[in-house]
């Protein structure tokens, strides 16, 4: 047996091919038997960045975070890590360290012997450990209760020793499988604030595995969507939701209301799509790649920029539609309208309640105005 | 609680309580009948004196017409034990096969548990019967059957002698080495199913775990999963090492003439010499040894329930 080779890590060395991308994932796949978890997946992940994957569960996000980390070798594809080929390392050789979604922390070590684990397997001198966990522990605020056993902690407790663990040999990436699945809502917003405050002062490349959108909204840089093992796009947070590419990529991220009709011809200002929800038809802004006419296209429209009034819109305003509310949910800071169209379908408008209601009352049953400016309408191919 | 109750309900609280206080007490009274009494009589008959009649020893306490009740307890069986060189020795070589036997039990089993847990699912159950399976047949039986491996002429010395590996047989069976075999193979069981029970909870994610933090999968197995498996290697060694003090099957029928252990000691004192007060004395100083590790044993055991609910 050959044993593994050792890790060399070039300080600055850059990918094959000269890419500065620190994470260079290229043409990864991975198939168990006949399924294929990961189908020909490329990334670039830059030094630094907070970087999530994002999908529903069975998309391969996992299975490909898990290729980072060693658990899993890939059928395809290379991945490198600062110019250094990983697939050929062992997990215990690679200078990558992963939160568990389990947190998977060693139920007979204290909390001080659990993140010490990974620098005793280095022979850190014994006085440079005590140092470093200290430093580890005060960091995410458990120094207190270095003493404790994991059983005698809370699951936000946990979750911290499982990062501190994860973060005290300093790897060059952090690999964070569903970190914040098993806390609470409220403490689960909070952490994810933690998260990113710690990332920036320990400057690590984070990725981040997520089902959760508002936390991968939240916390990453970029953001990957993932469908069906493979990447539907990788954008800013805010590019994913106001420009998605796709229609699983809107229907992903947030709420969206879809019309599916025809494109129309170009005019100044943005094409027309005609459909048979809306008899003087929509508007969308023109886009690089437009379709052409006759074209079946996808408009899709945020409810919260769907404007809602009792009164109608002005004459000649784009994208102006009639129905009547059939259901209104007040949620504290905004209400959710829904209104039927007059050829039947429902249209999701949401309102913030910035103001106590005053002005035209709407109630369900109340015929509403929806309208929405052109640059608000995202056209989609089918 | 509050202390006026609805009256209508006290009978129904009485009558719970009575069923509560039975439940709890059967075991209770399962001890009493079947250990405490027949041990009450053993210790009785140890401190008497032999002599020919039915029952063979004299009874504890006498009323002779016209007399005060008379007591008689000698020692003397007791005194016989520390005197005689043979039932120390048959003491100590009785612990020192069975704590022998636990090891190679505990080598033997603990590969064949950790291979069980890391098997597919789909197998674990019939691997679990399989490993049951062996109690289907009669004990005695499974022991006499190794006669028939281990003696000069038997299977084994037969292959090893097909294979060219030996000119003369090899001398197994009636040695310690035989009754090494037979202890490993009867409690085998004992020892991989408390283990494997253990192994296979163990959450995998934490040799994960251990990899990603640099650890290699030997050292991952020394510092994770022994550990972990603490408690299922207590009670395996225990369940061999407790049955196997006093086993006298097994050294009977696989033993030479110079294995001395325990229970063919007691079993010659009580069928062949008709000795009862010594045989109850062997017996009560052989209880009183087991004893100790029972108790650390109980010990541990409750320790464990008690981490586990804390958990």
């Amino acid at each position: 047996m050959t044993p593994p080779p050792e890790y060399a890590g070039g300080e600055g060395s850059l990918a094959p091919g000269g890419a500065a991308a620190y994470l260079g994932i290229e043409g990864v796949s991975k198939r168990f038997g006949a399924v294929t978890a990961v189908d020909d997946v490329s990334l670039e992940i830059a030094q630094g960045e907070f970087f999530a994957l994002l999908g529903p569960s069975g998309c391969g996000k996992t299975t490909l975070l898990r290729m980072l980390a060693g658990f899993e070798t890939p059928s395809e594809g290379a991945i490198t890590l600062d110019g250094v080929d990983l697939v050929a390392l062992p997990p215990y050789r690679r200078p990558v360290n992963m939160m568990f979604q389990s947190y998977a922390l060693f139920p007979h070590m204290t909390v001080a012997g659990n993140v010490a684990f990974g620098l005793r397997q280095d022979r850190v001198p014994r006085a440079e450990i005590a140092e470093r966990v200290a430093e580890a522990l005060a960091l995410v605020e458990l120094s207190p209760l270095a003493r404790r056993k994991p059983h005698q902690l809370s699951g936000g407790q946990r979750q911290r020793v499982a990062l501190a663990r994860s973060l005290v040999k300093r790897p060059k990436l952090l690999l964070l499988d569903e970190p914040l699945a098993a806390l609470d809502k409220k403490l689960r917003e909070q952490t994810q604030f933690e998260l990113m405050a710690i990332q920036q002062r320990v400057g690590i490349t984070f990725v981040i595995v997520t089902h959760d959108q508002d936390e991968a909204m939240t916390v990453a840089d970029r953001i990957a969507v993932m469908e069906q093992g493979r990447i539907a796009q990788v954008d800013t947070p805010a590019a994913i939701y106001e420009a998605p590419r796709s229609r699983y990529v809107a229907e992903f991220i947030g709420d969206v209301n879809i019309f599916e009709g025809r494109a129309g011809t170009a005019n100044g200002d943005g094409i027309a799509v005609e459909l048979a929800d809306a008899p003087a038809g929509l508007a969308a802004a023109a886009r690089a790649d437009a379709p052409a006419a006759g074209d079946a296209v996808l408009l899709a429209v945020r409810p919260e920029k769907i404007e809602i009034a009792a009164e109608a819109p002005p004459p000649g305003t784009a994208n102006a539609i009639a129905g009547e509310v059939t259901e209104i949910a007040y949620l504290g800071s905004t209400s959710t309208y829904r209104v039927r169209l007059a050829s039947g379908r429902t249209v999701v408008s949401t309102r913030t309640n910035r103001l106590r209601r005053g002005g035209a009352a709407i109630d369900r049953g109340t015929r509403v105005h929806l309208s929405w400016p052109v640059e608000a309408s995202i056209l989609l191919r089918t | 609680m509050s202390r006026e109750r609805e009256p209508g309900r006290r009978p129904r609280a009485r009558r719970n309580l009575i069923g509560r206080g039975s439940v709890i007490a059967s075991p209770y009274l399962w001890l009493a009948l079947f250990f405490l009494v027949p041990f009450a009589i053993v210790l009785k008959i140890s401190v008497a004196e032999v002599r020919l009649a039915i029952p063979p020893y004299t009874p504890l306490f006498s009323w002779p017409e016209g007399g005060a009740l008379e007591f008689l307890v000698v020692a003397d069986n007791y005194r016989l034990l520390i005197e005689d060189s043979l039932y120390i020795r048959a003491y100590a070589n009785s612990l020192k096969i069975a704590a022998i036997s636990t090891a190679l039990a505990l080598l033997v089993g603990f590969p064949l548990a950790y291979a069980m847990a890391r098997a597919p699912r789909a197998w674990q159950a019939a691997l679990v019967m399989l490993v049951i399976l062996p109690f289907w047949t009669s004990f005695l039986i499974r022991v006499y059957a190794w006669i028939g491996i281990l003696k000069n002429e038997g299977m084994l010395n037969g292959a090893l002698r097909w294979l060219g590996a030996i000119d003369e047989p090899l001398v197994i069976l009636n040695t310690d080495i035989a009754v090494y075999i037979g202890i490993v193979y009867s409690y085998l069981p004992f020892m991989v199913l408390p283990l494997y029970a253990n192994l296979v909870r163990m959450d995998r994610s934490l040799l994960e775990a251990a990899a990603d933090l640099g650890c290699r999968p030997a050292g991952a197995f020394w510092k994770i999963t022994v550990p972990l498996a603490r408690p299922g290697i207590v009670a395996g060694c225990f369940l061999v090492f407790i049955p196997a003090v006093g086993e006298f099957v097994i050294p009977d029928l696989l033993g030479g003439s110079g294995t001395l252990m325990i229970g063919r000691i007691l079993w010659t004192e009580f069928f062949r010499n008709r000795d009862w007060p010594v045989a109850s004395a062997v017996a009560v100083i052989l209880l009183l040894l087991l004893i100790v590790p029972i108790v650390l044993f109980q010990r541990h055991q409750q320790r464990q329930r008690e981490r586990e609910a804390g958990a």
